[in-house]
């Protein structure tokens, strides 16, 4: 089997902290790298850039060792990479059309065809028209998407995108969303995008990296990430529920004694998985044909995304993602207490025999 | 109505005892300067404006101030860069050696500048030696003279804008291919230009005002190194009319360039931008 295109071993030490993940990938790869705040995302995609040295390991990519291994280390500007910020960072100064054309002009292409392909970028990305502004004419959507053509337009081996919507509205944010899933499909080198949202990973990576504490937590397809999360850690950051128990059939033991119902059948013990959005909330004791249901106190109450994601103490601990209208509906608050249900068709389940 | 609030303020009356010094201080800085204006020959002022000493220093001034401007610039850049952007060991010690002509009297700055580039000075020494060339009392050394006090202005100026805009900036530069010489070119000095701008007009208006390391490193001989504050004094102890017109005109000349700074100096909403 042949190298594969991008091999990293990231070692970056710092004090109280020390980040070591190993990533590979093949060309075409789109990988999320999610974790909470601090777990090392940032560091992670600085250290492939070229900007944090390593303080061991090493980082190949295309056939060429960018760093370790003894051989000289790249700098970041050596490196095909192209990066996105969260904060879009477009030269101020710079007009769109300039600030796409930086990468290719850097890179010694004359000033006409620079502007060329920067023209191209624009258009794919659906704001040639704005190509004569300056970054504080534009919204955020708008300036994310020239940073996005920005750091394609160098043609870059690795594409990193560190937590590009998370500074846009909602909405903004969902349809950059869609469109940089298409890019990012389309996009022939290796993708890594930073997120802590994992809907982003769901909908854009064919992979996905969960890094908790500066090590990897699990690593495998959004679908097996999120459905079978390895720890309940994991469980939490892509934000699913998830409840061990004993299967037989259709019915689940959990530990905690309550029993659950789910739609497939299996034997021993399982994972029941249920998205939080699966979850409804009362106020009064649930009538209708939902058998897995829980009473318990509100523990926490934050909005997550368009929603509103709520903890609840029942079982070994439930995420509910409600509506804004529906928790204020409610008078839902911290101490609350409340019915949650779960239809048996929500509920996968893993394991067992 | 405005009138009563500010006769009521919300948290009482401001106390005589701070507003009566605080008006005896405006007067103090603003009737020096009514007096000169009231003193000034203004019937005889266009013809004193051509009398040739005065056309002769005015001249010199404005072209040695220039010219120190543009060394000021030339090296001036480079190591507002440095200590901005390059982290080395004596980095705090060099950014307090840059302020030292700023606090340093200027007379003592002329002597030290003798010391070093006279005709028996640590460089000039050799330099009279080997080529017979002596730098004091030449138009060239009013320039040196100019540049030594107008340096720390400039680059204090300038090291404060690049400090202040965001350092991702130069990472994205690098990521996109840029060397560190590109970035500095089209990212870092156009993003710093305000600062630049303020920095050279302050190191031009201390230039053209220079007087006393300017007098005892070049001297003050009529056309090569009679500047403007040379001519007044001189003017003062035998002409002092000529010595008013003079002052008037340099006075002039700060309160254009206040106005030219006003909007960077004097605006809350832009002071964190520029100053350092």
């Amino acid at each position: 089997m042949s190298d594969p295109f991008l091999d990293a071993h990231a070692v970056v030490r710092r004090p109280g902290h020390t980040l070591d993940v190993r990533l590979t990938a093949e060309r075409g790869d789109v990988i999320a790298v999610i974790g909470p705040n601090g777990a090392g995302k940032s560091t992670l995609v600085r250290a492939l850039a070229g900007i944090v040295p390593l303080d061991d390991g090493q980082v190949t990519c295309d056939g060429d060792i960018w760093e370790g291994d003894g051989a000289d280390r790249l700098d970041a500007r050596e490196r095909r990479v192209g990066m996105v910020f969260q904060q879009e960072l477009l030269f101020p100064h710079l007009t769109a059309l300039a600030n796409v054309a930086f990468g290719p002009r850097a890179r010694g292409v004359p000033r006409r065809d620079a502007e060329r392909t920067a023209t191209e970028w624009l258009t794919r990305l659906g704001v040639e028209d704005l190509a004569a502004r300056r970054p504080r004419q534009l919204s955020g959507g708008q300036a994310q998407r020239v940073s996005i053509a920005r750091a394609l337009a160098t043609e870059p081996r690795l594409l990193l995108l560190d937590e590009p919507l998370s500074s846009l509205d909602v909405g903004v944010a969902m349809a950059l969303r869609v469109e940089l899933g298409k890019h990012l499909a389309a996009y022939d080198g290796v993708a890594v995008l930073v997120t802590h949202d994992a809907l982003d990973a769901m909908t854009v990576a064919n992979r996905v990296l969960v890094i908790d504490e500066g090590r990897v937590a699990q690593e495998g397809t959004p679908e097996e990430v999120a459905q079978r999360p390895r720890t309940d850690h994991v469980a939490r950051l892509v934000g699913l529920n998830v409840l061990r128990g004993t299967s037989s059939g259709t019915t689940i033991r959990l530990s905690d004694g309550a029993v659950l119902v789910s739609a497939t059948a299996a034997v021993g013990e399982v994972d029941a998985c249920f998205s939080p959005t699966a979850v409804t909330l009362t106020v009064d004791e649930p009538v209708g044909s939902a058998r897995n249901r829980w009473r318990g106190t509100i523990t926490s109450i934050a909005p997550h995304g368009a929603a509103v994601r709520v903890h609840l103490d029942a079982a070994s601990g439930l995420i509910a993602d409600i509506t804004p209208a529906s928790a204020a509906q409610l008078r839902l608050v911290p101490g609350s207490r409340v019915w949650a249900t779960v239809k048996a068709t929500e509920i996968a389940v893993y394991g067992g025999g | 109505m405005s009138t009563r609030s500010r006769s009521r303020p919300a948290l009482g009356r401001a106390p005589a005892l701070l507003l009566v010094p605080a008006g005896l201080a405006v007067l103090f800085l603003l009737l020096p300067l009514v007096a000169l204006l009231e003193r000034t020959p203004w019937p005889d002022l266009p013809s004193r404006l051509v009398a040739p000493d005065i056309v002769d220093a005015l001249r010199l001034s404005f072209i040695t101030s220039t010219l120190a401007v543009v060394l000021v610039v030339l090296i001036g850049i480079p190591l507002a860069w440095t200590l901005a952007r390059v982290e080395f060991p004596g980095r705090a010690l060099v950014r307090a050696f840059v302020i030292v002509p700023l606090v340093l009297p200027p007379v003592v700055g002329g002597v030290a500048l003798l010391t070093a580039f006279g005709r028996r000075g640590l460089i000039g020494g050799p330099v009279y030696d080997a080529t017979g060339y002596s730098l004091p009392f030449t138009t060239a050394a009013v320039v040196v003279a100019h540049a030594f006090v107008s340096l720390p202005f400039f680059v204090l100026s300038v090291e404060g804008a690049m400090r202040a805009t965001n350092r991702e900036y130069d990472v994205v530069a690098a990521t996109l291919g840029a060397t560190r010489w590109t970035t500095f070119r089209r990212v870092t000095l156009p993003l710093a230009g305000p600062g630049l701008l303020a920095g050279l007009v302050l190191a031009w208006a201390r230039a053209l005002g220079e007087f006393g390391a300017t007098i005892t490193f070049a001297g003050n001989y009529p056309g090569t190194t009679r500047t403007m504050p040379n001519a007044i004094y001189v003017a003062l102890q035998a002409d002092p009319d000529a010595a008013i017109v003079l002052s008037v005109i340099l006075m002039v000349v700060s309160v254009a360039v206040l106005a030219l700074l006003r909007e960077r100096w004097f605006d809350p909403a832009v002071q964190g931008a520029t100053r350092p």
